[in-house]
């Protein structure tokens, strides 16, 4: 049983990539039970994202499990082969796999580190494995874990407060210039990640008209539902500048969008109500000469990351403290991971049923001085037999379900059973239990339990 | 009595001001703090002047220039701490309470003992109070159009510095400006009317053409140009501010015109 990770993103594939192996929310249920069905695949979650796509699984044997899991991305896209993947994928196992998972979810692999979107994706992407039934024990103790430490990374280091960065300093510019939000229309052209992100970190802020428009109608329909606004066709965005207070541009284009002629004419439309315009894409898509037009404001990604670079300082120190903490947060899981190993737990059994039986004859014996050997060894003889026909079973059991789907689930209920204590087990339930405080319902927290109870009736596909 | 509290009342003022324009500089909330203390004590003081010359005369003779200059200074404060209390904007008192001081001063500059406004009648109350109402909306939309400037600057070229972050957005300034205007409009139109009345009873003329009459109504007609622009023609923001800026210009003639009226050589 190894936990594995094969995936891409931002910083190993192009968009190009990225996007065809996106799995969109209403395929993840088809996705889940295809990844499950693989041989030798036990447990499977799958995270996609805008900049990435990653599967961490269960599995029986690691190079076996790597070669599985590639398949079924490769699988995604009927254009793209297995061959085609590997220079843009990654693999980890064991302890880096959860190493990789932890600065995932704690926004130090992120493309504005600090961003708290990736914490929400892997929510939903958790959700979406307990709705599928796709993840049992492990995984659902480590997920959970990965959740419970980017909130301690969050409420540990300012990573956060200072990382929410290029967006932030954005809104934060706005701030300077519109005083109330609320009444304000965003106009987002093109679906740049970054554009995104900070029409999202506009409408966190007040923001209630959102105009959205992209090459793509689809898209942009898709888009404006998403951030409960309306569409706009590509084609005539420049004269809904006019309406727009924020204009976000952040498209693919290789030349400039939008002229001087163009905001000139806004402004003027606009009777000099002042407008903002916040360009992120590179190459710019907004003609640098609209800065000397008079009641526009433009910033590019350039102006933002200087603003950026003013507001934080020591924004790598605390990512270097993240970083402690998720290396710490490892260990307590890679203990816990041991021990749901079967020979240990059975040695632990055999030896906690010594201690008990050693203890408790003393105690007899001690009372009964007058014994014959004979009869002491009777005595002894009984206390053990009684012993090892209690813990028997237990033993075969456990051994017979080591390769079984809920293997790991009969260890741990055998743990408990006889108390064979593992701080680290206390230590990951505490953080689990204080998570779903604060993050999830009572609702979720049932389903929670649900999963994590060994279904001896319920059958993977293919096992 | 009340000279003495004047001149605590221009120490407090004055010790405001510096304090204020610290502020502007470093990043600091006990200076805002002392600042609004100062300024808030200052202002109880100025009260308390301002009552004690009100209870102190006798007759009903009309206000001096002093009188004058000192009230609008205390207006000027009193919508200050207005503005505060409801937007707690500190950086506009390192800009206004700059202004009352000014004000303050120059009435306590000028030659004493002043010679009362000339035309001796009761509605010289209205008319001063009115006009200096007028202007004091004047005032506080020019020290808007300043900060509005001064932000607009900021932004352009990208500095973000101390006094980036303690000025406003931009179109609360404008908002303020154009509101100042609005209330100060009106009140000016009376207190020209009612000037006018005065000027007709005393000297059998609504209009003589002397300068501080010739540029109030200048000044009028340019703030009326002002407001229906951006009613009509959308001058706001930038312009807005530029105009307002040169407007008060306009005020300001006219109070030296006055100035010079009742203490210079034209007298």
């Amino acid at each position: 049983m190894h936990i594995v990770v094969v995936g891409l993103s931002h910083k190993t594939a192009p968009v190009e990539i990225r996007e065809k192996l996106a799995v969109s929310e209403s395929r993840m249920g088809e996705a889940l039970t295809r990844l499950c069905s693989y041989q030798g695949v036990r447990e499977g979650i799958v995270l996609s994202t805008c900049n990435r796509v990653e599967v961490y699984a269960v599995v029986d044997e690691i190079e076996a499990g790597y070669e599985r899991i590639q398949e079924f991305l490769a699988d995604a896209h009927l254009s793209l082969s297995s061959e085609q993947l590997t220079p843009h994928l990654y693999w980890h196992q064991g302890d880096r796999a959860i190493n990789h998972l932890f600065r995932v979810a704690s926004s130090l692999d992120s493309m504005i580190i600090g961003e708290s979107q990736i914490l929400g994706q892997i929510k939903d992407a958790f959700e979406a494995a307990l709705t599928h039934k796709s993840t049992g024990i492990i995984l659902n103790k480590v997920v959970k874990k990965a959740i419970s430490v980017a909130k301690r990374v969050r409420t540990e280091t300012k990573i956060a407060e200072m990382a929410v960065s290029v967006s932030y300093a954005a809104v934060e510019l706005a701030k300077k210039i519109f005083s109330d939000l609320s009444e304000k229309t965003v106009l987002l052209v093109g679906a740049g990640e970054m554009a995104k992100l900070a029409a999202r970190h506009f409408i966190a802020s007040g923001v209630r008209h959102v105009r959205v428009t992209t090459r793509n109608p689809q898209h942009g329909l898709e888009l404006a539902e998403r951030f409960g606004g309306t569409a706009v066709p590509f084609e005539q965005f420049r004269e809904d500048m006019t309406s727009a207070d924020i204009v976000l541009v952040s498209t693919g284009a290789a030349h400039s969008l939008v002229s001087e002629d163009d905001v000139q004419r806004s402004v003027r439309q606009r009777q000099n109500r002042p407008m903002f315009l916040i360009d992120i894409s590179v190459p710019r898509n907004i003609d640098p000469a609209v800065r000397h037009v008079d009641n526009a404001f433009l910033f590019d990604i350039d102006d933002l990351k200087a603003r950026v670079e003013q507001n934080r300082g020591g924004r790598l120190e605390e990512a270097e403290k993240a970083e402690w903490i998720v290396v710490d947060e490892v260990k307590v899981v890679r203990q816990w991971l041991q021990s749901l190993e079967v020979t240990p737990t059975i040695m632990a059994l055999r030896t906690k049923a010594d201690d008990i039986k050693r203890v408790e004859m003393e105690k007899t014996l001690g009372r009964l001085a007058n014994l014959s050997a004979s009869e002491r060894e009777l005595v002894e003889a009984m206390a053990s037999s009684i012993v090892n026909k209690l813990i028997h079973n237990t033993m075969v059991t456990l051994k017979a379900e080591v390769n079984s789907s809920d293997g790991a689930a009969f260890v741990e209920a055998a743990r408990r059973f006889f108390s064979l204590g593992d701080p680290a087990l206390s230590l990951v339930d505490e953080n689990a239990a204080s998570a779903s405080e604060t993050g999830s319902s009572s609702h979720e927290e049932s389903k929670d339990v649900e999963a994590m109870i060994p279904r001896a009736g319920s059958k993977r596909p293919d096992h | 009595m009340a000279a003495m509290v004047l001149v605590v009342t221009l120490a407090l003022y004055f010790a405001a001001t510096v304090s204020f324009l610290a502020y502007l500089l470093w990043p600091s909330k006990v200076l805002s703090k002392v600042s609004l203390g100062m300024t808030a004590v200052g202002f109880a003081a100025h009260t308390i002047a301002l009552v004690a010359r009100m209870v102190g005369a006798t007759d009903v003779s009309p206000p001096d220039f002093h009188e004058a200059l000192s009230f609008f200074s205390w207006m000027l404060i009193l919508v200050f701490l207005a503005v505060e209390f409801r937007h707690r904007l500190h950086v506009l008192g390192s800009f206004i309470v700059p202004l009352a001081l000014v004000s303050l001063l120059s009435a306590a500059a000028l030659p004493d003992p002043a010679p009362t406004l000339t035309p001796v009648f009761r509605t010289l109350w209205v008319h001063v109070t009115l006009s200096m109402l007028g202007t004091v909306g004047f005032a506080v939309a020019f020290v808007a159009g300043v900060m509005y400037l001064i932000q607009d600057r900021l932004l352009k070229s990208k500095q973000f510095n101390t006094l980036y972050s303690k000025l406003p957005a931009l179109d609360f300034l404008d908002h303020l400006s154009q509101q100042s205007i609005v209330m100060g409009f009106p009140l000016l139109t009376l207190g020209i009317i009612t000037g006018a009345l005065s000027a007709e009873f005393s000297r059998g003329s609504y209009l003589n053409w002397n300068p501080e009459q010739a540029w109030a109504l200048v000044t009028w007609v340019f703030y009326f140009a002002v407001l229906m622009g951006r009613l009509t023609m959308g001058w706001r923001a930038k312009r807005a501010a530029y105009l307002t800026i040169i407007g008060f210009a306009g005020v300001l003639l006219t109070l030296i015109g006055v100035a010079l009226k009742s203490h210079g050589p034209v007298s």
